[in-house]
């Protein structure tokens, strides 16, 4: 078996193994052998980035076996920069969420690491897919785990959130089955040959021909769900509030960068004539431009701090759009970047709020105060991430923020001096959450027996902050893995923007090295 | 450009030795969650800006002997952030500018972090820290000393919000007071606000210069590109005049930043709160250092600034305009902090004027004098507040010289320098700010020049204000204060600020105006502007002797009517400010409340702003229109269906019915790789 293959079966491998020996197996192992598949798998997957070769483009530990020929579905899997990134993220956290929730859990343990495991199959599975078909596949199976890991460990309102979340995505998923069904027949009836193969359809996707906008608008659609934007996300707030820390986690670090990833992979890709026409760019930008805004804002005004933090993805993935759609070597990699950092940070700032709610069962703001006296390692490690979160240079938010505005600055000036204001308001909601939080008086007194961080919430932490301060102070390594998906993407998208007005203003489409 | 440099891998350490401290205490506090014992943070502390300090020196000697042609010593450690054409190397740049401005941070620096011992000392908060402050002391100097010495836009960048997250720490370092962690966050808000503007400055150079095809952010090669977009101009709305300089717009982004950390109107209310932290901090961060960044970086960018006259107009006028106001507020505050506060942001004030007028080593002058006047003042002010064991407010003041005679008199030396008294080092810099205003090519710039010498003799007169009513006329302290008893301050106070007053009298000598010089056989007596010739543009201007001597004898008599003003109300007759109070009662109220500028960006942005954000966007639009209309109209005809399904994986039967579509997609896999 391949290693691209292993990794992505190795997490469910071991839930199977895990449901197979329950019987035999004592209650405390199953937590270990979680751990220890996600471990493992976290392992492998360094093999890819020590075996991946930079220097060159196109897709790398390619691997292709037939699965259902007759109708070119294939199992399919390669990799490139961007979803490198993507997966050592997903075996990057898997083993830290697994461990944050090692006591929180209490109920049917052995599920909730299945589906965990599960989900991280789902995951890795779509970002290794070069084949519609498999990607679809394992696009829909991320959505079962996710559900009934908010459905059933969530908080009190977990039905509403789980049902929300499920019907949104739902919705998308179905738009993009049609979208793709479609466009495989239509190629198929001008090329005679049916293949759901990545290249073959992005080969011939221009004969989608009038059908385009409505392809590209049910892609756009699913993918913009996920992401989410602008007016698509309200079932990210309750998604979040009521799962559990490690569906939180999963959800803003990993699943919600499957959408901007569909549209860097996919749907601009295949129709850059109608993705990159002033219309749709300017419809697209626009809306980047309010989720940037708007999401600041409201997270402002949020009394419960996860509702915050859910507010500020979308905050934060307002600026990924920007940056793919600003259409320069800066701003796209900027958008992976970010797609990476937010990961980091915002997956740190659930599980601190998830170990201070373990603590003191309340996530109203307005229920702490002055918890830095009491809690110093944690308020230390929470103001780090916080830091991160709001763009801090030298921490690993500002690298992909900084690139995104620089790169999208010629092709949307005004936008772009706009969304730049995000850096005031991210300054703002998560400062003055700081402040009402961990400083002040200490002058609740549940809050006066709070016990500081224990080992093994401390060691989860050392990795996230690792991260954040090597992505912020050298992030060469990562930007030069992503460089040449991020030409590739250009490339693939050149031909439309150089119709389009937007590119005649812009005069710094570099694609050059 | 290479040849104009030498390269030295010595100038990294000026950056990483207080790092290096700040990281040894970070450890200790965060990893291995103990306090170090005293005598190991002080040294470590202590340590690590008097080395930097050090290196500093001989970087400077080194300086000093590159050959002729070389004007500046270069480090460039790592390529920080490289995507496509845009590289920003983590590189420093040790140049005759970053020079004087690293031998003031380092040297004052050092001098801030021997006095904290003796100051810190005394604090017994349940919410302080000794080793949490220097640990913060050490990264603020670390930050500073990047922002200084960045080779490229980008890393100054990083210096310049570093130094804003220290500032934000330490006004808040006392955090279990409510208004300290406010005052601290207001710091960094508002400085964003600033930031964003340099920001949109930093997209603009790289814009402008990509299109010349030498997208760079690095401080020569943009001087380089610079005639490649000096004739560019852009459209902006009519009402503002319809087609700008593009460097005009450039220079104003970028100072909207300046504006932001060197606290100028209209952004200026955030460092007199900043008053919140401890007094070590407003005086290193607060008035010699951090606050002056704005300052210096317009003096970096001078090349720019020379070919933007838009931009560098609304500098000197934004400077003068706050050099006067805050210097107006500064008169009915009553607490000794806020008076050095509201003294700084207008001194911050004669600063810009200065480089607005194309003086830049004027700035760089005052920028140097003030920061040993300043921090005496400061440092001054924290030994009286020291010895009434943490009482401020001047009101509770009065005769403490008897108390504190060597405070006293240290503190006198600080006043003198900065209301210009003939001779101490405030009077030369000042005099070269004037004269810069009085010869510029500014329009109005004779209207600059006498709102600095009307700002000078408002400065004598809050000064003197403040020196009289704290060590003057008879006792206010309240008996419990007396109680305990009002001592000097321990040696680790006292030496420091003995030093600061040394350089507070002597550092003049470093601009001894030419003119002078040449009278008494010295030529080009002004070593520090010829030093500076080499990296910052100059506008040469010839002034006779006479003029020269006629203004500085102006802005004396100015500053001694003040002086004498003060002594009338405040020492002869120390009844009548009361009665002059009631008599324009509007207007003091006016005055002594700051004009309720507070108040007003309260009420007119922040308050707003929120309500808008919760009723109307919250509220509102996320959960009226998009979740009550759209969402959960449909959510609710799926409830019931959704609700079986899960009841059905509640009931335990979850497990075999993944267990079926797992063990199906596994059926399927294994077919696929049967062969």
């Amino acid at each position: 078996m391949d290693l691209l293959t292993l990794i992505t079966f190795l997490p469910l491998a071991t839930g199977i193994l895990l449901v197979a020996t329950s019987r035999v197996m004592p209650e405390q192992a199953w937590r270990w052998i979680g751990l220890g598949g996600t471990v493992l798998t976290f392992l492998l997957s360094l093999q890819l980035w020590a075996g991946f070769d930079p220097a060159q483009g196109g897709y790398q530990f390619l691997h292709h076996v037939p699965w259902i020929p007759a109708y070119g579905i294939h199992w399919f899997v390669g990799i490139d920069g961007m979803s490198l990134l993507l997966i050592m993220l997903t075996t990057f956290l898997m083993p830290l969420v697994l461990i944050a929730s090692w006591n929180d859990i209490k109920k049917s343990t052995r599920s909730f690491i299945f589906f965990n495991l599960f989900l991280e199959t789902g995951m890795l599975g779509a970002f290794v897919s070069l084949n519609l078909f498999q990607f679809y596949v394992f696009w829909e199976v991320m959505l079962i785990p996710m559900y009934f890991i908010i459905g059933i460990w969530g908080g009190p309102n977990r039905l509403y959130a789980a049902i929300k979340f499920f019907i949104y995505t739902m919705a998308g998923s179905l738009l993009m089955l049609v979208a793709i069904v479609a466009l495989v027949w239509r190629i198929q009836s001008v090329t005679g040959y049916t293949s759901f193969s990545y290249d073959h359809v992005l080969e011939h996707a221009g004969s989608a021909g009038p059908l385009a906008p409505w392809l590209f608008a049910a892609f756009a659609i699913a993918f913009a769900i996920k992401v989410p934007i602008f007016p698509f996300h309200t079932w990210l707030p309750d998604a979040h509030v009521e799962a559990p820390t490690a569906g939180s986690v999963l959800l803003a670090s990993v699943m919600l960068k499957i959408g901007t990833y569909g549209f860097l992979r996919f749907a601009v890709p295949f129709f850059p004539q109608v993705a990159l026409s002033p219309a749709v760019s300017r419809i697209v930008v626009v809306l980047a431009v309010i989720g940037v805004i708007y999401g600041a804002l409201v997270a402002m005004v949020q009394p419960d701090i996860k509702k915050l933090v859910a507010y500020s993805s979308v905050s934060h993935l307002g600026f990924v759009m920007l940056g793919i759609w600003g259409g320069t070597l800066q701003s796209v990699q900027g958008s992976l970047m970010i797609m990476i950092s937010h990961g980091f940070s915002t997956g740190a700032l659930f599980l601190l709020i998830g170990m201070i709610y373990e603590r003191r069962h309340t996530r109203l703001i307005a229920d702490y105060g002055g918890i830095a006296r009491v809690v110093p390692v944690f308020s230390l490690i929470f103001t780090v991430v916080v830091l991160s979160s709001i763009g801090l240079p030298g921490l690993n938010g500002f690298v992909g923020e900084f690139l995104v505005l620089v790169g999208s600055f010629a092709a949307f000036p005004l936008a772009t001096v706009l969304a730049t204001t995000g850096v005031i308001f991210a300054a703002a909601y998560l400062l003055w959450a700081l402040q009402r939080m961990i400083y002040n008086r200490l002058d609740k007194p549940e809050n006066e027996r709070l016990t500081d961080l224990n080992g093994r919430e401390f060691a989860m932490m050392i990795p996230l902050l690792a991260g954040i301060v090597w992505l912020g102070l050298y992030p060469a390594p990562v930007l030069r893995r992503m460089e040449p998906a991020a030409k590739r993407y250009l490339q693939l998208t050149q031909p439309a923007r150089a119709t389009s007005p937007v590119a005649v203003s812009g005069s710094t489409v570099e694609v050059r090295p | 450009m290479v040849e104009t440099s030498a390269t030295n891998e010595l100038l990294r350490w000026i950056v990483l030795l207080p790092l290096l401290g700040a990281i040894v205490h970070g450890v200790m506090l965060g990893l291995v969650r103990r306090e170090l014992p005293r005598g190991l943070v002080i040294a470590i502390s202590c340590l690590a800006p008097a080395l930097a300090f050090l290196v500093t020196l001989v970087a400077f000697f080194q300086l000093r002997g590159l050959p002729v042609g070389q004007t500046a010593l270069v480090d460039g450690v790592y390529t920080w952030i490289g995507a496509g054409r845009l590289v920003a190397e983590m590189a420093f740049l040790f140049d005759p500018l970053s020079a004087v401005m690293c031998l003031i941070v380092t040297g004052v620096g050092t001098l801030i972090h021997i006095y904290s011992i003796g100051y810190m000392d005394d604090d017994h908060r349940d919410d302080g820290g000794f080793q949490r402050f220097f640990c913060y002391l050490n990264l603020f100097l670390a930050a500073m000393l990047m922002l200084v010495l960045g080779d490229n836009l980008l890393v100054m960048f990083l210096g310049w919000e570093g130094v804003g997250l220290c500032s934000y720490l330490l006004i808040g370092f006392w955090f279990g007071d409510r208004w300290n962690a406010y005052c601290g966050m207001k710091a960094f808000v508002v400085n964003r606000i600033g930031d964003f503007g340099f920001l949109i400055g930093i997209f603009l150079i790289l814009w402008a210069l990509a299109d010349a095809g030498a997208a760079t952010l690095n401080f020569r090669e943009i001087q380089a590109a610079l005639p490649t977009i000096v004739e560019r101009t852009v459209a902006v709305p009519a009402w503002l005049g319809g087609e700008w300089r593009l460097t005009t717009l450039i220079g104003l982004c970028l100072f909207v930043g300046a504006v932001g950390k060197s606290a100028q109107i209209p952004l200026y209310v955030w460092l007199p709160d900043a008053m919140a932290g401890p007094t070590p901090v407003s005086a290193l961060i607060h008035a010699a250092t951090m606050v002056t960044a704005g300052i210096y970086m317009v003096c970096r960018m001078s090349f720019l600034y020379a070919e933007a006259p838009g931009a560098s107009a609304v500098i000197a006028w934004t400077g003068a305009i706050t050099a006067f106001f805050a210097a107006t507020m500064a008169i009915a505050q009553t607490d000794i902090k806020k008076v050095l506060a509201y003294s700084t942001v207008s001194q911050l004030g004669y600063m810009f004027l200065a480089a607005g007028c194309g003086a830049y080593s004027a700035a760089i002058f005052h920028v140097g004098t003030h920061a040993f006047f300043k921090a005496l003042l400061f440092l001054g002010s924290g030994a009286v507040i020291l010895a009434l064991h943490h009482e401020q407010d001047t009101d509770k003041m009065g005769g403490l010289r008897k108390h504190l005679p060597w405070t006293h008199k240290l503190f006198a030396i600080g006043v003198l320098a900065i209301i210009g008294f003939p001779g101490l080092s405030g009077f030369f810099s000042k005099d070269e700010v004037l004269l810069a205003a009085y010869t510029a090519h500014v329009p109005g710039h004779m209207a600059l020049w006498a709102i600095g010498l009307v700002t000078a003799g408002i400065t004598a007169f809050y000064m003197c204000r403040l020196h009289f009513r704290t060590f003057f006329g008879p006792s206010r302290v309240p008996d419990e204060i007396a109680h305990h008893g009002i001592h000097e301050p321990a040696n680790t106070v006292l030496v420091p600020l003995a030093v600061l007053a040394f350089f507070s009298v002597f550092a003049g000598l470093a601009g001894f105006p030419d003119v002078y010089g040449e009278q008494l056989g010295v030529p080009e007596s002004n070593s520090l502007a010829h030093f500076l010739d080499a990296v910052v543009v100059q506008q040469p201007h010839h002034v006779e002797l006479s003029t020269e001597l006629l203004l500085a004898a102006l802005a004396t008599t100015v500053a001694a009517l003040g002086v004498a003003l003060a002594w009338f109300l405040y020492v002869s007759r120390p009844e009548l400010p009361a009665r002059i109070r009631e008599r324009i009662g509007g207007l003091h109220q006016l005055v002594a409340n700051k004009y309720y500028v507070d108040e007003i960006y309260d009420a007119l942005i922040v308050r707003p702003l929120v309500v808008i954000s919760d009723r109307v966007l919250y509220r509102g639009i996320d959960a009226g229109v998009i979740d009550g209309l759209a969402i959960n109209g449909s959510a609710r005809t799926v409830r019931g269906f959704a609700s079986y399904v899960l009841k059905y994986a509640h009931g335990g039967l979850a497990q075999s019915y993944l267990i079926t579509m797992v063990v199906g997609m596994l059926a399927v896999l294994a077919w696929l790789l049967r062969g």
